[in-house]
């Protein structure tokens, strides 16, 4: 690694060699006097898995309604930055961290806070869809609201409308709601996974490689519709393709080795880098 | 959209008391094997302690069982049980290593799935119907068609000489035999189907015929797990109660011919238990029920841990 | 490397063959009893198969209108009171292995799970004896399903756990990802995915424990007569079968006979009901 210090703050690009440590409770918004709300505060976060650190000292902070991507090459940590904004990662054994999250000003990792709902509240799709086997169409989508207690018919069609909808999935099978989830195409499963995911209202949807066990006409629909979510979500979403990142994306952090080297807004990483390794990886010279 | 709640005062719920239960609830079941374990034991120990008191070390040493006079000993038990299963396995142990072979490198691949599936059923017959074809079928035939003439050929040896009643210590070893030979085949089976191909085609590559590609290549590298299939084998051989019931005779005179009646542990219990008419009578009979379950509790372990050794010196191979 | 000469060439071609020979001689050997059994038990047991056999009691010797109906219920109903304490309890007991536990306990319960499905069954139906038996001073349908109870335990819990442990490790996650907790992911989620193969492991152990005789000698102990009360001594299939086979009378005998080909096709429709369950599978 070089010596270069990784830029960290979501403050305007400065020259590699100043290290600004963000003031506390500060973000750029209120620094500027401009719009964005800030959804994630993530302060000098670090993880370990047993002895071996995975993440090093990230310190970045996610806007709300913004799609934001998070690149790097394989094993930079960015699956493992993106599962402890739900808690999926403490499902690891032998997984700790130290450092902070915050959504919406509150301790994500409080004692008295319950991982079930911060899911809840954070919502996820994985790599490859995961349609519920048993469950029909419907009863995949609904899945989340009804074991979670929520019995009303008209709160269920009406959500389960709204979901397939948001998710570009409605029209398609809106005819076919009681056949099996699994029975759908490769891309339409990943939307159906989408609206699953969708139906518990979040406040946050994150996305882990969602396109990368889907052909390209697929991933076109799927990157349409992120496009359209972030009027009611905030998206982060893990892709190892850059080009999907450049097309969807408001600003993107990219990981590396475990540490976040660069995060800014998509334009500027792509066509303007600050930082040299962030350049090397985005012209495709490694990873 | 309708209006959403706030989120943040939502995160305090707690759903941590379903979780604790239900995850007590399942440890629970998973620690009724302890508690089976401990059971067993105890109401077995439990159960003997007067027979344990009266005859102590002895009682396994002891070869008059005499309801009678009350002088319990397990000798001839003991004896019957390891002969039967000795016999059982000499007889199992070839067949089984055979057929598996056989299943694995000579059979055509279209036979191989029904094969199996008829060993499966053989497995699942109960030992009560091997008694009955035992007692009407199998015992005549070997009265008159096969134990003179081995007794004619073979008769020098104290073990074949004495009258031929069918029934018999032979009789129950040939039909635990019968019952045996479904899991020892399956075992030795999966054993011969995970030699490596690697194996079979470096012998086969020096001109090797099939067989020789078999003896050298495929079942000196199984051995070891062969050996376990035939201690699996062992561990059941030593229960078997009712067919052997059937067929073994129920003497508990020790004798040195195969063609006289014995008795196992097994037997004796399942004849004797409800005619136990004492205190001490009964508790003679936990305690044959004691001896048995260790035997077989013992055995089991040890086929258990060559299994278990086996299977990781394959995960590390491959890995 | 130089050709082997043609005698000795013959020779291991002659042992290849011979010893091919005696390989398919073995399975035949091995294959065969399965054939001879079914073949004696419709032979012999087809002709005292009537409507009687099946829903009348034994009576005497010889008297016709004689039948093993209370021995078929009984079996039913012990089979019932087995898989009640079996099935919750072996089921749980899997859902722990696989979804909960270290691995260090995990391997313990594991190793002796699998000893304990090695006890002869005889010494279960002792342990009954002890516990059910003897403090109510009465055989019962009860001790004789806590003793089957106590051998499928472990099955069970064995095949659970297989069944469970192929889940896919994403259902999990994408259950939790939308804030179920843990338990409703597994009961909710994980438990009906897997479903099938939990039946399956059942029903295997039903079919195991459907022709147990031992453990019953001394619980159930069987009835000449319908059991009114799950309090009473019980009949059963294999306790009657075997009580027919070793008495001195012919007509018994035939009797035997029937009852063993009825319990054979019960054990081999529950394992056929196993072979369309796992083969419906791996359709889907």
């Amino acid at each position: 690694m070089s010596a270069q210090e990784p830029i960290t703050t979501s403050r305007p690009p400065v020259p590699p060699a100043a290290k600004s440590p963000p003031a506390a409770g500060v973000s750029s918004a209120q620094a500027e006097g401009a719009v964005p709300e800030i959804t994630f505060d993530i302060r000098d976060l670090c993880v370990f898995y047993g002895a071996s650190r995975a993440l090093q000292n990230v310190t970045l902070q996610i806007d709300s309604h913004q799609v934001t991507a998070i690149i790097g090459p394989s094993g930079c940590g960015k699956s493992t930055f993106i599962r402890t904004l739900n808690r999926m990662h403490e499902l690891t054994p032998g997984a700790r961290h130290t450092g902070s999250i915050r959504l919406r000003g509150r301790d994500l990792y409080g004692p008295d806070i319950d991982p079930t709902i911060v899911r809840r509240e954070v919502g996820m799709v994985f790599q490859k869809s995961n349609p519920f086997p048993t469950m029909s169409i419907a009863e995949n989508v609904l899945v989340g609201l009804r074991l979670n207690g929520v019995r009303d018919k008209g709160v269920l069609r009406e959500r389960l409308e709204e979901s397939l909808r948001m998710a570009a999935l409605w029209d398609e099978v809106k005819d076919i709601l009681g056949r099996p989830g699994i029975g759908l195409s490769g891309g339409q499963q990943q939307r159906l996974c989408i609206a699953r995911a969708l139906a518990v209202r979040p406040e946050v949807l994150l996305m882990d490689e969602p396109c990368s066990a889907l052909d390209p006409l697929a991933t076109a629909k799927i990157e349409e519709l992120i496009n359209t979510l972030r009027a009611s979500y905030t998206v982060v979403i893990v892709t190892h393709n850059m080009q999907q990142a450049a097309r969807v994306s408001d600003r993107t952090a990219f990981f590396y080795l475990g540490k976040l080297v660069e995060y800014d807004e998509t334009r500027t990483i792509f066509m303007n880098p600050a930082n040299p390794q962030t350049e090397a990886y985005v012209s495709g010279r490694f990873g | 959209m309708t209006p959403r709640p706030d989120p943040t005062a939502a995160l305090h719920r707690n759903s941590r008391w379903g979780d604790r239960s239900f995850r007590l609830l399942c440890l629970a079941g998973a620690s009724t094997i302890f508690v089976l374990l401990l059971l067993v034991a105890y109401q077995l120990y439990h159960g003997s302690q007067l027979a344990r008191a009266q005859f102590g070390w002895k009682f396994l040493v002891g070869s008059t069982w005499d309801p009678v006079d009350e002088v319990y000993g397990a000798l001839p038990f003991i004896y019957g049980t390891f002969v039967s299963s000795a016999i059982a396995l000499l007889i199992a142990v070839p067949l089984s290593v055979g057929t598996a072979i056989y299943l694995t490198e000579l059979a055509p691949v279209r036979l191989r799935q029904p094969l199996v599936s008829v060993i499966e059923m053989l497995a699942a017959v109960p030992s009560v119907i091997w008694g009955l074809w035992g007692i009407f079928v199998l015992v005549p035939f070997l009265r008159t068609t096969a134990y003179p003439p081995l007794q004619h050929a073979l008769g020098f040896l104290p073990l074949f000489q004495g009258p031929i009643y069918g029934i018999g210590m032979l009789t129950g070893g040939i039909i635990v035999a019968i019952m045996i030979l479904p899991i020892v085949t399956s075992v030795s089976r999966e054993v011969l189907r995970s030699v490596p191909n690697l194996q079979r085609e470096a012998a086969y590559g020096l001109g090797a015929t099939r067989w020789e590609v078999t003896r050298i290549a495929v079942l000196s590298y199984a051995r070891r797990g062969i050996f376990g299939a035939a201690v699996l084998g062992l561990g059941r051989a030593l229960g078997e109660t009712m067919a052997v019931t059937m067929v073994i005779g129920n003497s508990s005179d020790i004798s040195r011919s195969l063609f006289a009646p014995g008795y196992t542990l097994a037997s004796v219990i399942a004849n004797e238990f409800t005619e136990a008419t004492t205190d001490r009578y009964l508790s003679a009979l936990f305690e044959l029920g004691l001896v048995l379950l260790g035997l077989t509790v013992v055995i089991n372990a040890l086929a258990q841990v060559m299994i278990r050794a086996i299977a990781s010196k394959e995960t590390r191979r491959v890995a | 490397m130089a050709m082997s000469s043609t005698a000795n060439h013959r020779y291991r071609r002659l042992k290849n063959a011979l010893m091919n020979a005696v390989s398919i001689l073995c399975a035949v050997l091995v294959i065969s009893p399965l054939g001879l059994i079914l073949f004696y038990l419709i032979r012999q047991g087809v002709a005292a198969l009537n409507w009687e056999f099946f829903t009348h009691v034994p009576g005497p010797v010889g008297q016709p209108g004689s039948g093993m109906g209370n021995a078929i219920i009984g079996t039913v109903e012990l089979l019932v009171l087995a898989s009640l304490a079996g099935v919750p309890i072996g089921v749980l007991g899997g859902v722990y292995l696989s979804e909960y536990g270290g691995d260090r306990v995990n391997d313990w319960i594991r190793f002796w799970a699998d000893v304990l499905n090695g006890v002869p069954s005889i010494v279960w139906g002792m342990v009954a004896y002890a516990i059910a038996v003897v403090p109510f001073k009465t055989f019962s349908a009860y001790s004789g399903g806590l003793a089957l109870g106590f051998i499928m335990i472990p099955l069970v819990l064995r095949t659970t756990e297989e069944v469970l442990v192929l889940v896919p490790r994403s259902y999990r996650e994408a259950g939790l990802a939308l804030g179920l907790p843990q338990w409703k992911m597994i009961s909710r989620i994980v438990l009906p995915t897997a479903l099938k193969g939990i039946v399956t492991g059942v029903l295997l152990a039903m079919g195991r424990v459907a022709g147990e005789t031992a453990p019953l000698l001394f619980t159930a102990f069987g009835n000449r007569y319908w059991s009114h009360h799950l309090s009473e001594p019980i009949a059963a299939l294999p306790l009657q079968i075997f009580a027919y086979a070793i008495s001195p009378y012919d007509d018994w005998h035939r009797q035997a006979w029937a009852g063993a080909l009825v319990l054979i096709f019960l054990v081999f429709a529950l394992s056929a009901g196993v072979r369309l369950l796992s083969s419906e599978r791996k359709k889907s």
